[in-house]
């Protein structure tokens, strides 16, 4: 353990492998300040875990980076987020634009109500890939990405609601594969799944990282543990700790971590 | 602090005990089975009595009139004096002319209100706009009838010379009017019921908001919007006053729009507010027309509930 006295710092030299850099970021709902002065980097090709209890503010901060959570209409923000050097809150950056580079999994497994292809075509579709053979081989090469390929490769146009909660995730992260985006942000992705699926699910996030870089919000501290290069503790709207996983899970600077860590709250 | 009672009051369990209501209610449970199912029966008998009455009517009129005659002759004069004729087609032509006028009308101006209001809208909007839709719903048809007659009709012949007074073309559009909240209201029901996590599964992958409304919403909600559409259908066949007031009594059977037509719900009240005697062909016809109207309205009922099982989209 080298690191004793060193903080995340670590990373910050190598500026051309950040892909999300936070700068002073506060965010309100109405009055209510959920956001406060978050300031981290994130790397690409990395897992980065976001930890903390129920209303710490995690889930708002990865709604952030591909600007969801614009979709509550009282949101008010302030700072910037530099997504490869360009701040996503400028005017001229356009929403869809920026969610065409982020992709998004949520919560509860949510296909579309159409079939399992054409859930994995909608992305390429709505962005100009017409061409049926094209479009064959995207669906075929996502749904290998997400590791469902063999399980649904002879009902390609079944309704993707007649597959499994864990399926149904993994179609997810297929149809988010899709359009190969940058970064994937994963907001509890496992939250609602059986044991079995989360594991699969687990699984695919370790191989995923070879090309994407993945940022996953969980209540599962175990996770955090088990699949992130970095992990991030945030506890009422802060970020109290940043650092590699095995140095938060080790030997944490801060005592809340340690607390939160060993199941003392939370 | 609550204490138990003294003795001198008895407790609660003995009270209930003591009750003379048990037995009345077990009796009741017992009895409210069948009165709902007596209540219920009345609507079905109802129903089967009204269908009984149009077949015996209608086959005593067959035995006057040939079926292959009533069902393809393009000739409908039961009022003539000479050899009067009963060939339907010119009053299907009529309705169909009423319906396919409103449909044109009412199916975009339906589908794109819903898609504001449940896609765009603020809510406040929506909760402006959507009473006041259904008020549309409620005029009754005979406002709308006058409103064909003295306000569109008039206002269609400043740009249609050749329009007459009584035409397909205004109660048409007037009828379109009145099935719009149906089919605005009906398909926004179903597409404010596909789940938001939807939405914002198709937001994140970079979709604007029109290709979320028309690429995941709609398709979702098809099973809604579709059966919206064939029940409206269903109301502008079988709808009456508007047609009756504005749309004429000569049966024809051609593609002319500016002419005056007639209806089948349009020749049941003409001959029903008429002097047609009990007994006469022409009294034993508007119950074949009748017949023929239920067929039509019950086709679109069964095809309505069709689609919306088979596209029901499970989500």
């Amino acid at each position: 353990m080298v690191q004793s006295l060193e903080n995340g710092s670590n990373t910050r030299n190598d500026t051309s492998s950040i892909v999300y850099n936070t700068q002073q970021l506060n965010l309100w709902y109405g009055n209510h300040h959920a956001l406060k002065d978050i300031n981290l980097q994130i790397k690409e090709n990395e897992v980065t875990a976001i930890i903390g209890p129920s209303g710490c503010g995690k889930s708002t901060y990865i709604k952030t980076l591909n600007r969801m959570v614009e979709l509550v209409p009282t949101v008010k923000t302030s700072g910037k987020i530099l997504y490869r050097d360009r701040n996503i809150f400028d005017n001229d950056y356009g929403v869809e634009e920026l969610r065409t580079k982020v992709g998004m999994v949520f919560q509860k497994p949510n296909p579309f109500p159409k079939s399992i292809y054409d859930n994995i075509a909608y992305g390429p579709r709505i962005h100009g890939i017409k061409n049926k053979k094209i479009l064959d081989q995207i669906v075929e090469k996502s749904l290998r990405g997400a590791a469902i390929w063999d399980e649904v490769k002879d009902r390609l146009h079944t309704n993707a609601y007649s597959l499994s909660g864990g399926q149904q995730q993994r179609i997810c992260i297929a149809r988010c594969l899709a359009i190969e985006p940058d970064v994937i942000l994963m907001d509890e992705p496992t939250s609602a799944l059986d044991p079995i699926s989360t594991l699969k699910v687990e699984e695919l996030i370790q191989e995923l990282k070879q090309d994407y870089s993945i940022i996953i919000v969980t209540h599962n501290m175990q996770q955090a543990a088990r699949i992130s290069d970095k992990t991030a503790f945030f506890l009422n709207g802060e970020v109290v700790e940043f650092d590699n996983t095995d140095v938060i899970f080790s030997t944490p600077e801060d005592k809340r971590t340690e607390d939160y860590i060993s199941g003392r709250f939370g | 602090m609550a204490q138990k009672q003294v003795s001198d009051q008895p407790s609660v369990q003995e009270l209930i005990a003591k009750s003379s209501s048990k037995k009345q209610k077990q009796l009741i449970e017992k009895m409210i089975p069948y009165i709902l199912l007596l209540i219920a029966s009345i609507s079905v008998l109802t129903t089967i009595g009204i269908v009984a009455t149009l077949i015996v009517e209608t086959i005593i009129f067959f035995k006057e009139i040939p079926v292959f005659e009533f069902l393809f002759g393009t000739e409908w004069y039961p009022f003539a004096n000479k050899e009067p004729a009963f060939g339907i087609l010119p009053l299907i032509a009529g309705t169909l002319k009423v319906t396919v006028i409103a449909v044109i009308v009412a199916v975009p101006f339906g589908i794109g209100s819903a898609i504001f209001l449940s896609e765009y809208a603020s809510e406040t909007t929506r909760r402006i706009i959507k009473p006041i839709l259904e008020v549309l719903a409620g005029i009754p048809t005979i406002v709308y009838g006058f409103f064909a007659l003295t306000f569109v009709t008039p206002l269609l012949q400043q740009f249609i010379p050749d329009l007459k007074i009584f035409n397909a073309l205004s109660p048409g559009i007037v009828v379109g009017i009145m099935i719009l909240p149906m089919i605005a209201s009906l398909s926004e029901d179903a597409m404010s019921s596909v789940p938001n996590s939807i939405r914002e599964g198709a937001l994140a992958m970079g979709s604007t908001k029109l290709e979320v409304a028309l690429k995941v919403v709609v398709p979702a909600a098809l099973s809604g919007i579709i059966a919206s559409v064939v029940l409206a259908i269903s109301r502008a066949i079988g709808e009456t006053m508007i047609v009756s007031l504005a749309g004429g009594s000569t049966p024809k059977f051609d593609w002319d729009v500016t002419g005056s037509i007639q209806t089948m719900t349009a020749y049941i009240v003409q001959v029903s507010s008429g002097d047609a005697g009990y007994g006469t062909t022409i009294y034993y016809s508007i119950y074949s027309v009748g017949f023929t109207l239920f067929l039509f309205t019950l086709v679109m009922n069964l095809i309505a509930h069709a689609i919306s099982k088979k596209y029901r989209e499970e989500y």
